[in-house]
């Protein structure tokens, strides 16, 4: 695939490639809160993004308005909360990152929202929950949250029934009469030694604005040795995994766990090849895949053995000869791998292609998308200055026909599947003011600059797109540039 | 330059058949890789030296930089967070790959014959030690900006007493940014090049940690490195023609930590066993 499609004059724009309208979000100073993971849930209505801090921020979709229809779709923030503290591990003094390296969402199965967030040890379940109402009356406290005098909540009881009175008993002590205006159920009394008329209120459920709260319902720590890099939910809504550098774990919600793939060597200085990625089929409960810093692509069924170190498939490219270099391998490390929808297809993103492989064809991709060849003539430096190692993750559109991948100088690519068309696009702040259509931007490669080309060698290095998000099923596009978010829809 | 190329000819001309041989198998695998570079081969051709030093740099050098460059990132091992596993496996293998070559060529097993006495191909560096950082005191050296790759790193002298995986190592660079001007191709250099990025690791390894060090390399030819230092002196930095920010070293690093990757890993496995037991999962 041509990484830099023919200039012309008047480029085409294809409809995924036409956003009349960007919301930018920013979270965060700069420096402090770079984003380190973007991720929709379900239905599109929530967007979750971790970061460098720890901290998750949640945004919401707006609903339709007929009064402001022009807003519909915006994306508000919805909660903050902080998901992981930074720790350290005395046995090995090292500093653990709170940096979130994942979220992944689980099916809504009731009013609240259940997410999983992970850096590099320890992962949370947290949910997510609404308050419109609250409780208002209390007898034992104010509105304020006081504790009231006892003496002022029920008149004391008098001699009627023949308890002695002292302090020390409960207050809700019963009384004859009620003089006081009660502001709750009073019960008119009956005569009789028994009779008790209560002063006491029912707290009442009264409209309050809407407060959306977090809290931890399970820590799932200690099971990693290495780096988490990926987590991923099962379509049995049962189970998670968690993969890190050597290990893949196999959680339950309630916190059991069991290790299914281990490839770590006897002998560590054999390692040569880790785990980089691993997610679940979106629909065989049994099968996931995991991807290796060797370019291979494993797919697992865990019907077969307790610990999938066979694969049942072993996805690999043949290595091109005349492409070789010293920094074959290092380029050939596979950052992401993701499931079509369908279940069909994997995507893999090394460093400067994007492929998609067909589950029933492992001897090498049906698609291989070029996401910034210009680059290949420059490995030594990007080699020196770390930039080859970056990571970069791959999405999916709701329907597989288009793919979407980042890169440097916060540009970000697109590829149409059936159509075979690409276009480069940047997020950045004077590009994108609302309602403005996105440019398609170039790379020029050699010889002459067109004005609205950039060169290779200008291009900036520390604005890489590494985080991108795609709603499942419509036109929306989230990018994390550094520490700014992008939302991008289409009209 | 004149003095370099008074150097050279003594060098080439103690040079034996025995490596012309190996110089010209060296060219042939070149291109059988299909590697894209321009080769300059100095050793056919004294006369055109001085053409030759405008030329980019040779297979040789670039290989050498290369290697010297992994070797120092694998030391770079950042101290307060652990390392990445991914990032320090790419590298060791990246520098297995020209140590193979290397000993292909036959420039591998000249170092090792030079400077041991022994010709082996077991020679092979493992992941353990390449990823061990080295354990010498820090000197407080600073670590000037490497790229973008440390550029806010410094040494620190007071970590020493820690169980610190990461090093805090003290490359003193010489930050020659002269122009692309190549040195014309010296085995000689080649050799005490790698030599002397060995040594870097391994010399602040000696007499620290014995025992912890498999003895891989057994000894190190102190005459040698002197050499090498004199003729790097003489010589300008070696560079790839890619890079243009490449540095060299000419001081041994230096750091303050005790452990290594190896033992810490395998250690955890000891004191913190992994939280896992079988779990019944119902599946349909």
């Amino acid at each position: 695939m041509a990484a830099n499609p023919p200039c012309t004059s008047a480029p085409r724009l294809q409809p995924f490639s036409q956003f009349p309208s960007s919301v930018l979000v920013e979270c965060g100073s700069p420096g402090t809160d770079i984003i380190s993971t973007v991720e929709f849930n379900h239905t599109g209505e929530l967007l979750a993004t971790g970061d460098k801090g720890g901290r998750v921020v949640i945004f919401q979709r707006e609903q339709e308005s007929k009064n402001q229809p022009h807003r519909r779709g915006e994306y508000n923030v919805y909660s903050t909360f902080q998901s992981h503290e930074p720790e350290f591990d005395y046995l090995k003094s090292l500093e653990i990152e709170e940096k979130i390296n994942k979220i992944r969402w689980l099916p809504q199965q009731n009013a609240a929202y259940f997410l999983l967030s992970t850096n590099d040890k320890t992962v949370k379940l947290w949910k997510v929950s609404e308050r419109d109402k609250r409780p208002e009356g209390y007898n034992l406290k104010d509105e304020d949250g006081r504790l009231r005098d006892p003496s002022m909540i029920t008149v004391l009881r008098d001699s009627l029934l023949g308890v002695g009175g002292s302090t020390g008993r409960a207050l809700w002590e019963p009384v004859r009469a009620s003089p006081m205006p009660a502001a709750g159920v009073g019960l008119e009394p009956v005569p009789g030694a028994d009779a008790l008329l209560l002063a006491l209120q029912v707290p009442v459920l009264r409209p309050m604005d809407l407060m959306v709260e977090a809290t931890p319902r399970r820590v799932f720590a200690n099971a990693h040795t290495y780096h988490i890099n990926s987590i991923s939910v099962n379509s049995d809504y049962e189970t998670y995994m968690s993969a890190d550098d050597l290990r893949i774990n196999l959680w339950n919600f309630e916190i059991t766990n069991q290790n299914i793939v281990d490839i770590k060597p006897a002998n560590m200085e054999e390692l040569t090849e880790v785990i980089t990625a691993a997610e679940f089929h979106p629909h065989h409960c049994n099968t996931f895949v995991y991807s290796s810093s060797k370019g291979t692509i494993r797919l697992c069924d865990m019907r077969t053995a307790a610990l999938c170190d066979r694969h049942a498939k072993f996805f690999e490219e043949p290595e091109d000869p005349s492409n070789r270099s010293f920094f074959s391998e290092i380029i050939s490390s596979i950052s992401d791998v993701k499931f079509s929808h369908s279940g069909r297809y994997i995507m893999t993103r090394d460093y400067l292609t994007v492929k998609v492989w067909d589950l029933n064809m492992e001897n090498r991709p049906i698609e291989t998308y070029q996401v910034h060849d210009y680059l290949r003539s420059k490995l030594c430096s990007l080699y020196e200055n770390d930039c080859i190692f970056d990571k970069f993750e791959c999405v999916w559109n709701g329907s597989d026909s288009v793919i979407m991948t980042g890169s440097y100088n916060n540009f970000f690519r697109m590829f149409d599947r059936n159509t075979k068309r690409d276009v480069t696009l940047e997020a950045s702040r004077e590009n994108s003011k609302p309602r403005a259509i996105l440019k398609p931007r170039k790379v020029c490669v050699g010889g002459k600059r067109r004005k609205d080309e950039i060169s290779v060698d200008s291009l900036d290095f520390s604005k890489k797109i590494l985080h991108t998000a795609w709603h499942p099923s419509e036109n929306i596009i989230a990018v994390a540039a550094t520490n700014n978010l992008y939302i991008f829809q289409d009209k | 330059v004149v003095l370099s190329l008074l150097l050279y000819g003594l060098l080439l001309s103690s040079m034996g058949e025995e490596e012309g041989l190996h110089q010209t198998q060296f060219l042939d695998t070149m291109f059988v890789r299909g590697l894209k570079r321009k080769c300059f081969d100095g050793e056919e051709d004294i006369e055109g030296t001085l053409a030759g030093i405008k030329a980019i740099p040779s297979y040789n050098l670039q290989r050498q930089s290369l290697l010297d460059m992994s070797l120092v990132k694998l030391q770079l091992c950042h101290m307060l967070v652990e390392p990445n596993l991914c990032r320090s496996v790419l590298i060791a293998n990246t520098v297995r790959q020209i140590q193979e070559e290397m000993t292909q060529d036959g420039t591998w097993q000249m170092i090792n014959t030079q400077s041991t006495g022994q010709a082996s191909l077991d020679r092979l560096v493992s992941t353990d030690i390449l990823c061990r950082s080295s354990r010498d005191q820090a000197e407080g050296k600073h670590v000037p900006a490497y790229g973008t790759f440390n550029k806010d790193f410094e040494s620190d002298q007071a970590q020493d007493s820690s169980e610190t995986m990461s090093t805090a190592p003290s490359v003193q660079a010489s930050r020659n940014l002269q122009s692309n001007v190549w040195e014309m191709e010296n085995p000689q250099e080649n050799k005490g090049n790698f030599q002397k990025s060995l040594d870097q690791i391994f010399e602040t390894l000696e007499n620290k940690s014995p025992n912890s060090v498999e003895d891989l390399f057994s000894e190190v030819d102190n005459s040698y490195y002197d050499l090498d230092t004199m003729l790097t002196g003489m010589i300008s930095n070696t560079k790839m023609g890619h890079c243009d920010s490449l540095e060299t070293f000419s001081s041994p690093t230096n750091t303050a930590s005790n452990s290594n990757c190896k033992s810490d890993l395998n250690d955890l496995d000891h004191i913190l066993p992994l939280y896992t037991y079988p779990v019944s999962i119902p599946w349909r």
